[in-house]
C-alpha cells in the first residue's frame, strides 16, 4: 500500500505528543498553567507567519471549557464531517491528589514531622504528574488543529486563539447544550444504523469492522492499564511506608540505616516507573480509545449521509411516481449524492492516514516506554547491588 | 492462576534463581541438585497439592532415605541460590514454594570473638519437610519430619529423622517456656495456632489457600527449632534432645487450648497482666530500665513495619494479577490490530507482560517469607523478651514479699519474747530462720536472674543484627534478580518496538 508510506511520511507530524509543530507556520505550545481552587488556567502561546492573524507572536489564557466549546462548534460543523475530529481533551483531574491532601491534612497531628514531609513531598509529585499530563492532553488538541489543513483556517479556531477578553460570552448557552444532547441521543440511534446500513465499499466495510472491534479491545485495554498502573503505585507507597518504619529503627541500630538507604531508593524508583509507565502506556491507550470513537463518529457521519442518499432516491421515485416535485426531489438526490460522495471521499483519506498516526504513535511510545523500563531497572539494579555491597563489608 | 500454568517438567527442570518454583509436590525447597524426583516423590499419596506430577516412589523407607540425603542445609549447591545466575525460563509454579529459610540460619564461622564454646563447635542442622496429613475429617491433622544432622556429640546419631505434629512442637515450647523462663532465658516462642487455616485443611480443601498455610507453617516450625537449638542451654535440654531423637513422643495434650492445661495457662496469664500493673519496683539499675523502654519502642516499630510489609505483600499479588490481565487484553488488542507490525509488537508486549506478572508473583512470595515472616518472627520474640523482665519483676517482687515476712516474723517473735511464751517462741525462732533463708534466696535468685537476662539480652541483640542483615542482604538480592529479569524482558521486546514501520 503505498499510498500509506507516502501518507504516513506527511502523517508524522500528527503522532500523540511531538512534531505535531512541524509546520512554522502556526507554532502552538502550552508553557504554562496556574490551578486556582477547581478551575485550570492555561496560558497558550502561539507563534504565527500567517496574515489571518493579527500579530505574530503572541499569548491567551484559557480554561477547559473554552477547549470543550471549541471542540463541539467544530463537531456542529457540517464542513466538518468528512473529517476526523480531534478528540476533545478530558476534564482535569485533581481528585487523587486532594484526596491525599485531605488525608494529610486529618492524619498531620498523628504523624512525624518526617512522615510528614515525605507524604507532602508523595503529594506535590502525584500533583505535578497529573498537571501534566492534562497540560500534554490540551496541547495535543490544538496542535492537532493546527496542523491539520481545513481546522487551522476555522474561524472559531482563530476566535479562539486570538480573542482577547473571556471567552464565556461565546460558550455554550442552555439553549446548545440542549442540542448537544440531543445529538448524543441520535448518535446512539446511529450505531445501529451503522451496521444495517448496507455497505458498497469494500474500503469502509473493512474499516467499519475494524474499528468496531478494535474500539472495544482497546477500550478494555485501557482499563486494564489503568489498574496495572494504580496497583504500581500502590506497592510504590508501601515501599514508602516500609522506609519511613524503617528510618524509627534506624534510631537504635546502625545496620539498620543502611537498609532504610536502599529502601527508600527503591520507592522513588518505584514511583517513577509507575509514572512513566503511566504516562506512555496508558495515556496512548487512553488518547486512541478518543480517537477511535472520533474515526467512528466520521462512519456514522458517512451512514447517515448515506441513509440520506437512499432515502432521497425514494423520495425521488416517489415524485417521479406522482409526477410533482420532481425538480425539487432531484435536486435533493444530487445533492445528497455530493454530500455522500464528500464524505466517503474525504473520509477514505482521513481514515488512512488515521491509521499512519496511530502505528507511529504506538512505536513511538512503545519504544520511549520500553527504553525508560530498561533505564530504571539498570538504575534500580546498580543501587541495590551498591547497598548489598554495603551490607556486605559491614 | 495455577490453573492455567503447565506443570514444569521434572528432573532437571529449570531451575529458577530465585524462588525457585517447584513442582507442586516439592513443598520444600531442594537444594540446585539434580535429584529433583526423589524430592517429588517424598510427599505422600495424601498429598494436599492440587496437581501432582512426576514420578512417585510409593516405599516409605526410599523416601526416608533420599530425602535425607538432598536436604542437607549447608550443600553448596544452596549457597548460590539467590545470587545470581544464569536463569532458564522461569519455571510455572503450581502452588508456590519458597523457603529461603536456607541461610538466615547460616552456620558458616562466626566472625564475633566472645562467644560461647558452644558456638566454635556449633554444627547442627535441621530441616522441617514433607508436610503430611494423616487420619481425615475433623480430627485430621499434618505430620511433619524432622531431620537432624549433627556432630555434636550430645546426639545420639549424625543423622535422624522424626515424625512430629503440631501440637508437638507447641508441647516443645511449652515445657521450656516453664523450666527456663522464670531464670531469664528468652525461649523463642513457637509458631501460633490458626483454626481457620488449620480447618480448611483439615477438611480437606486442596486449593492454593491451603497449600501455602502448611508451607508457611512449615517454615515457621523450621524457623522455631533452628532458633531453640541455636540458644546454647536449651540445646542440651533433654527435652529438646528427646524431641529431636526420639521416635515416639508422649502426646502434648496439654496444649489444647480447652484443655485444663490450656485454662490454667489462660487465668496465670490474666493473673500476670494484673500482678504487673500492681508492681511497683524500684529500679536500681539503669541498663535494665533502659533495654525494657528500648524493647517497648522495638516492638512498636516492628509491628508497625511488618503492618506495612504485609500490605506490600498484597498489593504486590494485586500488581501480579492486574498485569497479567493487561496482558491478555494487550494480546487481544494485538489481534484485532490489522497493521501487521503493531499487531506483532502487541503481541510481544502481551508476552512481556506476562512474564513480568510472574516475576512480581515471584516477588511477593520473597516479600513475604524473606521479611513478613521474619518480623513476625521478631514481634514475638520481642514478646518473649518482655515477658522474661517481667519474670524478673516477679522476681524481685518475691524477694520483697520474702523480706516483709521476715520483718513480721522478726516482729512477732519480739512480741512473743515480751510476752514469754517459750514454746511459741521456739517455733517463731524456726519460722524467722526459715525467712531468713527465702530472703536470701529470694535475692540470689533475683540477681540471677538480672545476670541471666543481661547476657539473653546481649545474645538476642548479637542474633538480631545478624538475622536482619542476613534476611535484608537476601531480600535486596531477590530484588537484583527481579531487575535483571526486567531488562532482559525489556530489551528483548525493544527491537520488535522499533520493528514497527
Amino acid at each position: 500500500m503505498t499510498s500509506i508510506s507516502e501518507d504516513s511520511d506527511k502523517e508524522k507530524v500528527r503522532s500523540v505528543s511531538v512534531d505535531l509543530n512541524n509546520d512554522a507556520s502556526l507554532v502552538i505550545d502550552i508553557p504554562d498553567a496556574l490551578c486556582e481552587r477547581d478551575k485550570v488556567k492555561f496560558t497558550i502561546h502561539i507563534k504565527t507567519t500567517l496574515s489571518s492573524f493579527q500579530k505574530s507572536e503572541f499569548s491567551v489564557p484559557r480554561q477547559h471549557e473554552d477547549f470543550i466549546w471549541l471542540h463541539d462548534t467544530i463537531v456542529e460543523t457540517e464542513e466538518y464531517a468528512g473529517l476526523i475530529i480531534p478528540p476533545a481533551p478530558p476534564k482535569p483531574d485533581f481528585e487523587g491528589p486532594r484526596e491525599k491532601m485531605h488525608k494529610l491534612g486529618e492524619g498531620e497531628s498523628s504523624m512525624t514531622k518526617e512522615e510528614y514531609a515525605k507524604m507532602k513531598q508523595e503529594l506535590e509529585a502525584e500533583y505535578l504528574a497529573v498537571f501534566k499530563k492534562t497540560v500534554q492532553v490540551h496541547e495535543v488538541f490544538l496542535q492537532r488543529l493546527s496542523s491539520h489543513p481545513m481546522f487551522r483556517k476555522d474561524r472559531n479556531f482563530q476566535i479562539f486563539l486570538e480573542y482577547d477578553q473571556d471567552l464565556t460570552v461565546r460558550r455554550k448557552n442552555a439553549k446548545e447544550m440542549f442540542g448537544g444532547f440531543f445529538k448524543n441521543m441520535v448518535k446512539s440511534a446511529d450505531e445501529v444504523l451503522i451496521s444495517g446500513v448496507k455497505e458498497v465499499d469494500e474500503f469502509f466495510e473493512q474499516e467499519k469492522i475494524f474499528l468496531l472491534d478494535y474500539s472495544s479491545k482497546i477500550k478494555d485495554a485501557t482499563a486494564k492499564a489503568e489498574k496495572m498502573t494504580r496497583s504500581h503505585k500502590n506497592v510504590a507507597d508501601d515501599y514508602n511506608h516500609i522506609s519511613g518504619a524503617m528510618n524509627s529503627i534506624a534510631a537504635d541500630n546502625n545496620t539498620a540505616f543502611k537498609k532504610t538507604i536502599s529502601v527508600c531508593v527503591l520507592q522513588k524508583l518505584e514511583d517513577r516507573v509507575a509514572s512513566d509507565q503511566e504516562l506512555k502506556l496508558t495515556e496512548l491507550l487512553r488518547y486512541y480509545t478518543r480517537d477511535i470513537q472520533a474515526a467512528k463518529d466520521l462512519l456514522y457521519r458517512r451512514a447517515r449521509a448515506l441513509a440520506d442518499y437512499e432515502n432521497s432516491n425514494k423520495t425521488l421515485d416517489k415524485a417521479r411516481l406522482k409526477g410533482k416535485d420532481i425538480a425539487q426531489a432531484e435536486e435533493n438526490q444530487k445533492q445528497c449524492l455530493r454530500k455522500f460522495d464528500k464524505l466517503s471521499e474525504s473520509g477514505k483519506k482521513e481514515l488512512t492516514s488515521f491509521k499512519a498516526r496511530r502505528v507511529v504513535a504506538f512505536r513511538k511510545n512503545l519504544i520511549e516506554m520500553t527504553e525508560l523500563e530498561i533505564k530504571h531497572a539498570k538504575n534500580s539494579m546498580s543501587l541495590l547491588q551498591g547497598s548489598i555491597e554495603i551490607l556486605n563489608s559491614n | 492462576m495455577s490453573e492455567e500454568r503447565e506443570p514444569p517438567p521434572l528432573p532437571g527442570a529449570a531451575q529458577t534463581v530465585f524462588p525457585e518454583p517447584q513442582d507442586a509436590e516439592d513443598l520444600f525447597v531442594s537444594a540446585a541438585s539434580a535429584m529433583e524426583s526423589p524430592e517429588a516423590a517424598c510427599l505422600s499419596a495424601e498429598d494436599i497439592s492440587p496437581s501432582s506430577n512426576g514420578p512417585r516412589d510409593d516405599d516409605p523407607d526410599d523416601l526416608f532415605a533420599e530425602a535425607t540425603e538432598e536436604v542437607s542445609l549447608d550443600s553448596p549447591e544452596r549457597q548460590p541460590i539467590l545470587s545470581d545466575g544464569p536463569s532458564p525460563a522461569i519455571t510455572p509454579v503450581t502452588p508456590v514454594m519458597i523457603s529461603p529459610r536456607v541461610d538466615v540460619f547460616d552456620r558458616s564461622p562466626d566472625q564475633d570473638e566472645d562467644e560461647e564454646e558452644n558456638r566454635d563447635t556449633f554444627d547442627i542442622q535441621i530441616s522441617v519437610s514433607d508436610p503430611e496429613k494423616v487420619g481425615d475429617g475433623m480430627n485430621a491433622y499434618m505430620v511433619y519430619k524432622v531431620t537432624t544432622k549433627t556432630s555434636l556429640s550430645i546426639f545420639s546419631r549424625d543423622e535422624v529423622c522424626v515424625k512430629r505434629r503440631f501440637s508437638d512442637f507447641l508441647g516443645l515450647y511449652s515445657k521450656l517456656a516453664s523450666k527456663y523462663m522464670h531464670m531469664g532465658y528468652i525461649v523463642p516462642p513457637a509458631p501460633e495456632k490458626s483454626i481457620v487455616g488449620m480447618t480448611k485443611v483439615k477438611v480437606g480443601k486442596e486449593d492454593l489457600s491451603s497449600v501455602e498455610f502448611v508451607e508457611k507453617r512449615r517454615s515457621a516450625l523450621e524457623r522455631y527449632l533452628l532458633r531453640t537449638v541455636k540458644h546454647p542451654a536449651l540445646l542440651k535440654d533433654p527435652d529438646v534432645l528427646q524431641f529431636l531423637e526420639s521416635s515416639e513422643l508422649p502426646r502434648a495434650v496439654s496444649t489444647q487450648a480447652l484443655s485444663g492445661a490450656g485454662i490454667l495457662r489462660m487465668v496465670n496469664k490474666a493473673a500476670d497482666a494484673v500482678n504487673k500493673m500492681t508492681i511497683k519496683m524500684n529500679e536500681s539499675d539503669a541498663w535494665f530500665e533502659e533495654k525494657q523502654q528500648q524493647f517497648e519502642n522495638l516492638d512498636v516499630q516492628l509491628r508497625k513495619l511488618h503492618a506495612s510489609v504485609e500490605s506490600l505483600v498484597c498489593h504486590r499479588k494485586e500488581l501480579s494479577v492486574n498485569t497479567a490481565s493487561f496482558a491478555k487484553s494487550a494480546a487481544m488488542l494485538g489481534n484485532s490490530e490489522d497493521h501487521t507490525a503493531l499487531s506483532r509488537a502487541l503481541s510481544q508486549l502481551a508476552e512481556v507482560e506476562e512474564k513480568i506478572d510472574q516475576l512480581h508473583q515471584d516477588q511477593s512470595y520473597a516479600d513475604f517469607y524473606l521479611i513478613s515472616e521474619l518480623l513476625g518472627d521478631y514481634v514475638r520474640l520481642i514478646t518473649a523478651v518482655k515477658g522474661v523482665f517481667d519474670q524478673r519483676m516477679k522476681a524481685w517482687a518475691k524477694w520483697q514479699d520474702a523480706q516483709v515476712m521476715l520483718q513480721r516474723k522478726r516482729e512477732a517473735e519480739a512480741k512473743l519474747q515480751y510476752a514469754n511464751k517459750p514454746d511459741k517462741l521456739q517455733q517463731a525462732t524456726d519460722e524467722i530462720r526459715e525467712w531468713e533463708g527465702k530472703v536470701q534466696q529470694g535475692e540470689r535468685d533475683f540477681e540471677q536472674i538480672s545476670k541471666n537476662i543481661r547476657r539473653e539480652v546481649g545474645r538476642f541483640e548479637k542474633d538480631r543484627v545478624k538475622d536482619f542483615r542476613v534476611v535484608i542482604i537476601k531480600y535486596l538480592e531477590s530484588l537484583v534478580h527481579t531487575q535483571q529479569q526486567l531488562i532482559k524482558y525489556w530489551e528483548a521486546f525493544l527491537p520488535e518496538a522499533k520493528a514497527i514501520a
